[in-house]
């Protein structure tokens, strides 16, 4: 463990920055975002959820595939040569390191997707550990322990010190990076474990995956949807994108970008739509976290850090779901 | 510093070398890569994606058999942007295309040594084709062999001239062909696929692969569950929207499957596991 | 207040006068209000009405084709007006309650912020249409300055003022909250998810694209903005948006006169009445 007096941070991130590109949470209108760190921009490490969130820089909500010449019907391609440089996110909390486990799940496994594993390998991971809960907040109830978030370093701040303790060689590189900053100690950081919030979430077992899909309740718990994406995006684990194409006016560029399920042309074919309700895209959302995710990936795809929560104008989450969603049939 | 290498999404220049007119509004596109080989090795059922730049891209199945080792070929039906757009090109123009995609029909373990039924209807006869010629080829490997397609009308029909001058000659294999209703130049056999199948009563000893618009197929499984045939026994291939065909963009899944990767192809009983939403 | 709201609902509900009620009721977290439509008397004990319950209701009344009940806070009439005119809602359909409001809470993660700007510089203070009314309203604020950050902007030189857009805009997720909330953004297919005719975007592909999407709604609600203020309070990223639409409203108040959207569901728009002489009064 090391640890660093907290009126020193300043010059921490200055000299981090000095070195690698460092993403800090800091102040932006009324909102606090992961931003490149700048000396005069106000940072935040009190808020716990950032809008936006470290998906950003993995997963990118427009990312370059390729660009395309078309000249009289022939098509010479070349690949996108976006560089990725070495980065590191200071500030992450644990829903959000957890989140990242949920992204890997799906772009790490086979077949990789390069282009996330490219900014996966840049990218440093620095959490800090939650003292407290905000209202919103509910990553207890999927194993999440705030007080000891996941990551390449793991940082505790209290009022006067910041601990910091590297996790990973990834860590380990970035703290040689400062070490002359950073000073060994035996103390280690309290750690009250937040009360631990429960939710009923062992109905939602793969086996029951049919009943679940087929609840009375879908319909009820979905009515108030205004179908925008705000919870899909302001979500940490939402990976779903799409594919298409920007005329630049002298080629084609083919960009991906994040998609909703709640948008009613997500699964619209030249022949038909299988999802012809918003009940039925709700259902989906809800579904992929909390039953398909899981059977598949031997986790939930919830996080509970509550910024759908915050983000819906109509007040619908997922807890709602997880509470009132009634099981069809006798399981 | 570093740059994604390429990757899955990223595809190759692929050249249309000949165009067949089905019907009127299918097409047999014909491509090899710029350089004049076939784009990548495939299995009867995959697919790949297909795309004009600017236009749009979609998931198509591979209609040639993986025993042709020069060329691919994709059965289109005009019914779409980008389906409308493939119809206009001419011989030589450029396409893109990426693959393969999706699981196979079991060409090497369950259809093995077996009697196989392979069912049809209208452009759902395109993957299936690439298991019919796979079979040809391998014929040795392969029992009798029972072909029912149907079409809305004779002129409908994809791959009529193949299959009169060359399927129905193959040995060990018959052909059945019907159109939905009867109309002047058919001699042949008229109704729906379901019924026809009924009538010819098939033993329930063979393997069977459906591929057609999901109503058919739905028609279909409940015929050949009345006629004795298990679940297991019974094959088909999927098609809903895609868009990456590796199971991440997240949009064909039926549950916890993912048509591009778990798919195209589905054994019945699998899917009955699955919610009904495909 | 919340109780004789109850009672009404139910005489209304168990009398065959509607046959659902919209309102909000207690969500799973504290200070959260959701929208819900209660089918049953009993279903009504649920029914809340505090300064939580910050949702225009006015957007789902849309299409409304069986007799309901809605509970509307005075500048959420104004919506419902607005719909009206636009022919998306059958008043016929409606049943009015309208609520006095004394201003809705702004929620920061979910903890109460204060007040929602838009109650701040409320002037929708009346109902504009009601089959009756309970509660109080709240009186007009007497200093009024709902143009004042539209003047400080337009103070700007031109390079600052495209600096505090594009710094705003620059957040932007698409989430289409802002969109999706509107009451008058009510297109069938909205032009920017129409794959027919190269209009569709669903992610800015470049910085350009991200002025244009909120560019282009402003001017598709102009003079139709009843300045609701939800476009404001759905957006995650906390862009001013209220901002653009107040621009063209006071643009709009400059050149044709004093114009507030949803006042009566007769009077045509500004941009939707051809009249030659005050085109050239404008210098049209």
């Amino acid at each position: 463990m090391m640890k660093i007096a907290k009126e020193h941070l300043p010059r921490l991130f200055a000299a981090l920055a000095k070195q690698i590109d460092l993403l800090l949470p800091a102040q932006q209108a009324e909102v606090v975002n992961f931003a490149p760190f700048c000396p005069d921009a106000e940072i935040d490490l009190t808020t716990l959820k950032t809008a936006n969130t470290p998906k950003h820089f993995f997963l990118p909500q427009v990312e370059d595939l390729y660009t395309a010449a078309v000249n009289a019907g022939q098509i010479s391609i070349s690949a996108a040569d976006t560089p990725i440089k070495p980065f590191a996110i200071f500030g992450v909390r644990a829903c959000d390191a957890a989140a990242l486990d949920v992204l890997d799940s799906v772009y790490l496994s086979d077949p990789i997707d390069q282009f996330y594993q490219t900014r996966r390998q840049a990218g440093c991971i620095i959490t800090l550990a939650c003292e407290k809960p905000t209202a919103s907040c509910f990553c207890t109830a999927f194993g999440i322990n705030p007080t000891e978030p996941c990551g390449d370093i793991t940082t505790w701040l209290t009022d006067d010190v910041l601990y910091w303790q590297p996790n990973t060689e990834k860590g380990d590189k970035i703290t040689e990076l400062v070490a002359d900053l950073l000073q060994l100690t035996d103390e280690s950081p309290a750690q009250d474990i937040s009360e631990n919030i429960c939710l009923p979430l062992d109905k939602f077992n793969p086996d029951n995956l049919l009943a679940l899909f087929n609840a009375p309740n879908w319909q009820d718990l979905s009515v108030a949807c205004i179908a925008c994406g705000a919870c899909t995006f302001v979500c940490p684990t939402c990976q779903c994108y799409d594919i298409t194409d920007f005329d630049t006016g002298t080629s084609i560029t083919r960009y991906r970008c994040w998609d909703s399920c709640l948008y009613s042309d997500f699964t619209q074919m030249a022949h038909g739509n299988p999802r012809t309700t918003q009940a039925e895209r709700f259902r989906q959302r809800f579904m992929h976290k909390l039953v398909y995710h899981p059977a598949n990936n031997d986790q939930y795809g919830c996080v509970g850090c509550g910024r759908c929560v915050a983000a819906c104008p109509a007040g619908l989450n997922i807890v709602k779901v997880i509470k009132k969603l009634e099981v069809a049939g006798n399981v | 510093m570093c740059k994604p290498s390429t990757d899955l999404l990223i595809p190759q220049v692929g050249i249309i070398t000949h165009i067949r007119q089905e019907t009127p509004d299918v097409k047999t596109f014909r491509i090899v890569t710029t350089s004049g080989a076939k784009a990548f090795s495939h299995m009867p059922g995959q697919c790949a994606m297909l795309s004009v730049p600017g236009i749009g891209e979609a998931m198509f199945s591979i209609a040639s058999s993986p025993t042709n080792t020069e060329f691919m070929e994709f059965s289109i039906k005009a019914c779409g942007t980008l389906t409308d757009h493939l119809h206009r090109l001419a011989i030589g123009s450029h396409v893109t295309i990426r693959g393969p995609y999706g699981n196979i029909f079991p060409m090497e373990d369950a259809f093995k040594g077996r009697d196989l039924l392979f069912i049809a209807g209208g452009i759902g006869l395109a993957p299936v084709r690439s298991a019919i010629k796979y079979v040809f080829d391998n014929r040795t490997n392969y029992g009798h062999v029972d072909i029912l397609y149907g079409a809305r009308s004779a002129d409908d029909l994809v791959y009529r001239h193949e299959i009169e001058e060359n399927w129905a000659s193959q040995p060990n294999t018959n052909v059945y062909i019907t159109i939905d209703r009867p109309q002047d130049d058919w001699s042949g056999h008229t109704g729906f696929v379901p019924a026809y199948f009924a009538d010819i009563g098939f033993a329930p000893d063979k393997m069977a692969l459906v591929c057609g618009p999901p109503i058919m197929i739905k028609r279909t499984l409940d015929a050949l569950l009345t006629a004795g045939f298990k679940k297991d026994q019974v094959y088909t291939t999927l098609e809903l929207r895609m868009k990456c065909g590796i199971g991440k963009c997240g949009r064909c899944n039926i549950g916890p499957k993912y048509v591009c990767k778990d798919g195209p192809v589905f054994r019945c009983d699998e899917l009955d596991a699955l919610p009904d939403e495909y | 207040m919340l109780e004789i709201m109850k009672q009404r609902a139910k005489e209304l509900l168990e009398s065959g006068r509607v046959v659902r009620v919209l309102g909000w009721q207690r969500g799973d977290f504290p200070n959260l209000r959701e929208p819900v439509f209660f089918t049953t008397a009993k279903q009504l004990d649920n029914l809340e009405y505090d300064r939580f319950c910050a949702a225009n209701l006015s957007k789902y009344l849309i299409g409304t084709d069986v007799p309901t009940l809605a509970f509307l806070k005075p500048c959420d009439t104004y919506s419902l007006n607005q719909l009206v005119k636009e022919r998306q809602i059958n008043r016929q359909m409606t049943y009015i309650i309208g609520i006095g409001c004394e201003g809705s809470a702004k929620l920061t993660d979910m903890e109460e912020n204060g007040t929602l700007e838009r109650c701040l510089v409320c002037t929708k203070t009346v109902h504009a249409a009601f089959d009756e009314l309970i509660g109080e309203d709240a009186a007009p604020r007497e200093k009024n300055d709902r143009f004042a950050g539209v003047g400080e902007i337009e103070a700007m030189e031109i390079a600052a003022r495209y600096t505090f857009w594009q710094d705003h805009l620059a957040r932007c997720i698409r989430c289409n909250a802002c969109r999706n909330i509107c009451p008058v953004c009510h297109c069938k297919k909205c032009v920017f998810d129409n794959t027919k005719y190269d209009t569709a975007q669903r992610a800015n592909a470049s910085a350009f694209e991200e002025q244009m999407f909120h560019i282009i709604r402003a001017y598709h609600v102009a003079g139709r903005c009843t300045d609701c203020g939800e476009c404001n309070r759905a957006c995650p990223q906390a862009i001013p948006l209220h901002l653009l639409n107040r621009k063209l409203i006071s643009d709009i108040n400059h050149m044709f006169g004093e114009y507030q959207a949803g006042t009566d569901t007769e009077t045509p728009g500004p941009l939707t009445n051809f009249d030659i002489e005050m085109d050239k009064e404008v210098g049209l």
